[in-house]
């Protein structure tokens, strides 16, 4: 019997799959704080530590900024480690997520897309984790329960392969509390996709070294340079693991998610569990005769550029739904995708559209409007309201 | 011209090397150098922005023999945290993790990680050494500053008008097993002291008091000098607590007048032209020093001879 047929066959939230992703990991050191709607995945994680079906010391530390900052010294000092969180979470770790970078922790963390304050909102929208763009972690989003479990293994050998920090992205509430079916991979075949975590670094009495010690002009730059490297890097070894964890699960992944391309002159970009919904609506589309498909986001930092201008160029037309806003500019897919395409061949007019803000939702409607919006429209603006009341 | 290069050679047993960064007289490198003879060379120093940020060095020397984590400003408490909990997930028991932090990253911004790491009882320990003021930004007010000092956010005209803040009493609130006040002044209490807390499991705080010449506006040849005055007008008293419960005064000091030994600094240059403050500023460190000693004696059910004469009012 091969390893794979192992597999055990569950129904689990989004929270629970990145759980099991973790303790598949044989993560060792976690500390979390509680915030809605990563509070399940803090309390599934104390629960497995403290039955001992994950060997792992979890620090129930007094808030995220300390949760961060205790993975990533964890991290450093060679023990593999993991913290989540969301929205207010994240935005008061802001100062450690660059810390994490700049020292080369490769710490992997889930945040659960959750629209910041105020108004108080726990519901679904990525400006959280999208506002972290410039920290220098690898980001990954999701569209499934059963993406965001393969995703959370696959970050760790990501992360431990370029040593850079990576977030694994998933949606409030539709997958974060959402019940899916998801395969439970053994243990066993866990393991041979990843090996033990080592830190080069870490404590060493024989050469004992100063990690983040300040560093003059003369060199500071060169750290810089590295992190820039070690994120080409990191394109690179994501395609190299998603085609080995493809071999060995059998789900295959890629920086970009193509679905109903081929002949498609219309594409519609963006990221997320609005992707399952977008694609429900594009096969109504195409029903119709619409030449039109979808382009997912799946990794965001590093930005696959020749992905996406490898499936934009030529098209008639080009709409990104952002469930984001970058405010006095533009929802942030729409600023990066257009970023990409800039001096690419044959490139479309490229339309913005902001939608689904503090959990609002969108239906297939909504895609269908926003698409047929496009059609009608000759000049590309950098930002359409859908579903706005003004 | 010719210059006379003259060689420092480390010292073997030493593990703190020359080349550090810090000004002549710098109370925080004999502060460093008196703990790592305790702790020798299986520790772990973690050091949150700082004097020490600079003090070991710049990247890629530095002048510990031992390993260094900096980290952010308000974090020491919970990177040692963190470090210890990679190390006993490894089997790495027999290793210090030591915190090692100013006075504004242990009683202000890290506060808060401290007391988390406090209450949980992490197998850590703390050692701020406080020089009373944000020294590394070029001194400016702390929580830890004394009443009367001059900084540069509390200049002469508006000198320094609360207390200093009892970092002690609120380690002893989280009944932490071991926390203790020591002097770079007081080498053998000092050492004596880290000894112990090296002996005992949980978190252990220390509070080492460490003069900073520039930032006191004194001579740099002053700095124990100045750390032994302030223990012997009772304004920084030596002892320890332990559980949270149990006082013990482990000095008992001369009692001399705090003019003495804020005579020596032109940081309160303030208080010594103003006879009703310098008055209240007394008083003030009677009346703390007095409910120590009771403290003291409520813990051990009497007092020490030598107790006696460092009271005021009758006992
Ligand atoms: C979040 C943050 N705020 C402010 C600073 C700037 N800063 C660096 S060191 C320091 C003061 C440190 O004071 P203390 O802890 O007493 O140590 P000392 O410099 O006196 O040795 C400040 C304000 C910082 N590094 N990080
Ligand atoms: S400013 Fe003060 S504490 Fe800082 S290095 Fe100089 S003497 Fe030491
Ligand atoms: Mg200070």
């Amino acid at each position: 019997m091969k390893l794979i047929e192992k597999s055990q066959y569950t129904v689990l939230k989004g929270n629970y799959a990145v759980a099991h992703g973790v303790r598949l990991a044989r993560v060792e050191v976690i500390s979390a704080y509680p915030i809605t709607p990563q509070t399940t995945i803090a309390e599934k994680l104390a629960d497995m530590t403290a039955t001992g079906e994950l060997k792992a010391r979890f620090i129930t530390v007094e808030s995220e900024h300390s949760a961060i900052s205790a993975v990533i010294a964890s991290s450093l000092a060679g023990a593999r480690s993991f913290t989540a969180t969301a929205s207010q979470g994240l935005a008061l770790m802001h100062e450690m997520l660059h810390w994490a970078t700049g020292a080369r922790a490769p710490v992997v963390m889930v945040n659960v897309n959750r629209a910041l304050a105020p108004s108080w909102n726990i519901w679904t929208e990525q400006t959280d984790s999208l506002a972290q763009r410039d920290t220098g972690w690898i980001q990954i989003y999701n569209e499934s329960n059963q993406e965001v479990l393969d995703t959370t293994i696959l970050a760790f050998k990501i992360a431990e392969r370029v040593y850079l920090p990576t977030m694994v992205v998933l949606d409030a509430f539709i997958l974060s509390h959402t019940s899916e079916p998801v395969e439970i991979y053994p243990q066993e075949l866990v393991d041979e996709f990843l090996p033990p975590y080592e830190h080069p670094n870490a404590i060493n009495f024989d050469d004992p070294r100063a990690i983040g010690a300040f560093a003059r002009p003369e060199y500071y730059m060169e750290f810089r340079y590295n992190i820039q490297k070690a994120h080409e890097e990191a394109l690179r070894v994501f395609k190299e693991e998603t085609e080995l964890f493809a071999d060995m699960f059998g789900r295959k992944y890629d920086t970009v998610e193509e679905f109903m391309l081929d002949d498609a002159d219309y594409v519609l970009v963006l990221a997320g569990s609005t992707a399952t919904t977008a694609k429900y609506a594009v096969a109504q589309l195409r029903e119709r005769g619409e030449k039109v498909g979808i382009m997912r986001i799946k990794l965001f930092r590093p930005f696959p550029v020749e992905d996406v201008r490898r499936v934009l160029s030529g098209r008639k037309k080009v709409a990104v739904i952002d469930r984001n806003v970058s405010f006095g500019h533009s929802g942030i897919f729409y600023m990066e995708t257009r970023a990409a395409m800039y001096g690419a061949k044959d490139r479309p007019p490229i339309f913005g559209y902001v939608a689904g803000l503090g959990g609002r939702d969108v239906r297939p409607q909504d895609i269908i409007d926003i698409y047929e919006d496009m059609k009608r429209r000759e000049e590309p603006e950098n930002i359409i309201w859908k579903g706005v009341r003004v | 011209m010719s210059w006379a290069w003259v060689e420092v050679k480390p010292n073997e047993n030493d593990l703190m090397h020359p080349g550090h960064l810090a000004c002549q007289g710098c109370g925080a490198t004999i502060a460093a150098r008196l703990a790592l003879k305790v702790l020798g060379r299986k520790a772990v120093f973690v050091i949150p922005a700082s004097c020490w940020s600079v003090i070991d060095g710049a990247w890629p020397q530095h002048a510990l023999q031992i390993p260094v984590f900096h980290t952010a400003f308000e974090t020491a408490a919970i990177a040692a945290t963190g470090i210890r909990a990679a190390l006993d997930m490894k089997g790495k028991h027999d290793v210090h993790v030591v915190a090692w932090a100013g006075d504004g990253g242990t009683f202000d911004i890290g506060l808060q990680a401290l007391s988390g790491a406090a209450e949980r009882n992490e197998n850590i320990i703390y050692i701020t050494y406080d020089n009373e003021a944000y020294m590394n930004t070029g001194i400016q007010r702390s929580s830890s500053t004394p009443l009367g000092a001059w900084t540069t956010t509390t200049p002469d005209e508006r000198p320094e008008d609360k207390p200093k803040k009892n970092m002690m009493e609120i380690l002893a609130a989280h009944r932490v097993p071991y926390a203790a006040t020591a002097s770079i002044a007081y080498p053998d209490d000092f050492i004596r002291k880290l000894k112990k807390a090296t002996q005992v499991k949980g978190f252990r705080f220390i509070h080492l008091f460490s003069p900073c010449p520039p930032g006191w506006k004194m001579a740099s040849n002053l700095s124990v000098r100045s750390a032994r005055l302030a223990v012997e007008t009772k304004i920084f008293p030596l002892y320890e607590i332990e559980d949270g419960e149990v006082y013990t005064i482990t000095h008992w000091p001369k009692g001399l007048p705090v003019e003495e030994y804020f005579k020596l600094q032109g940081r309160f240059k303030p208080v010594l032209k103003d006879p009703d403050r310098l008055a209240y500023i007394q008083r003030y460190v009677e009346t703390q020093w007095e409910k120590l000693v009771r403290l003291h004696e409520a813990s051990h059910g009497y007092l020490p001879e030598e107790a006696r004469a460092t009271i005021r009012s009758a006992i």
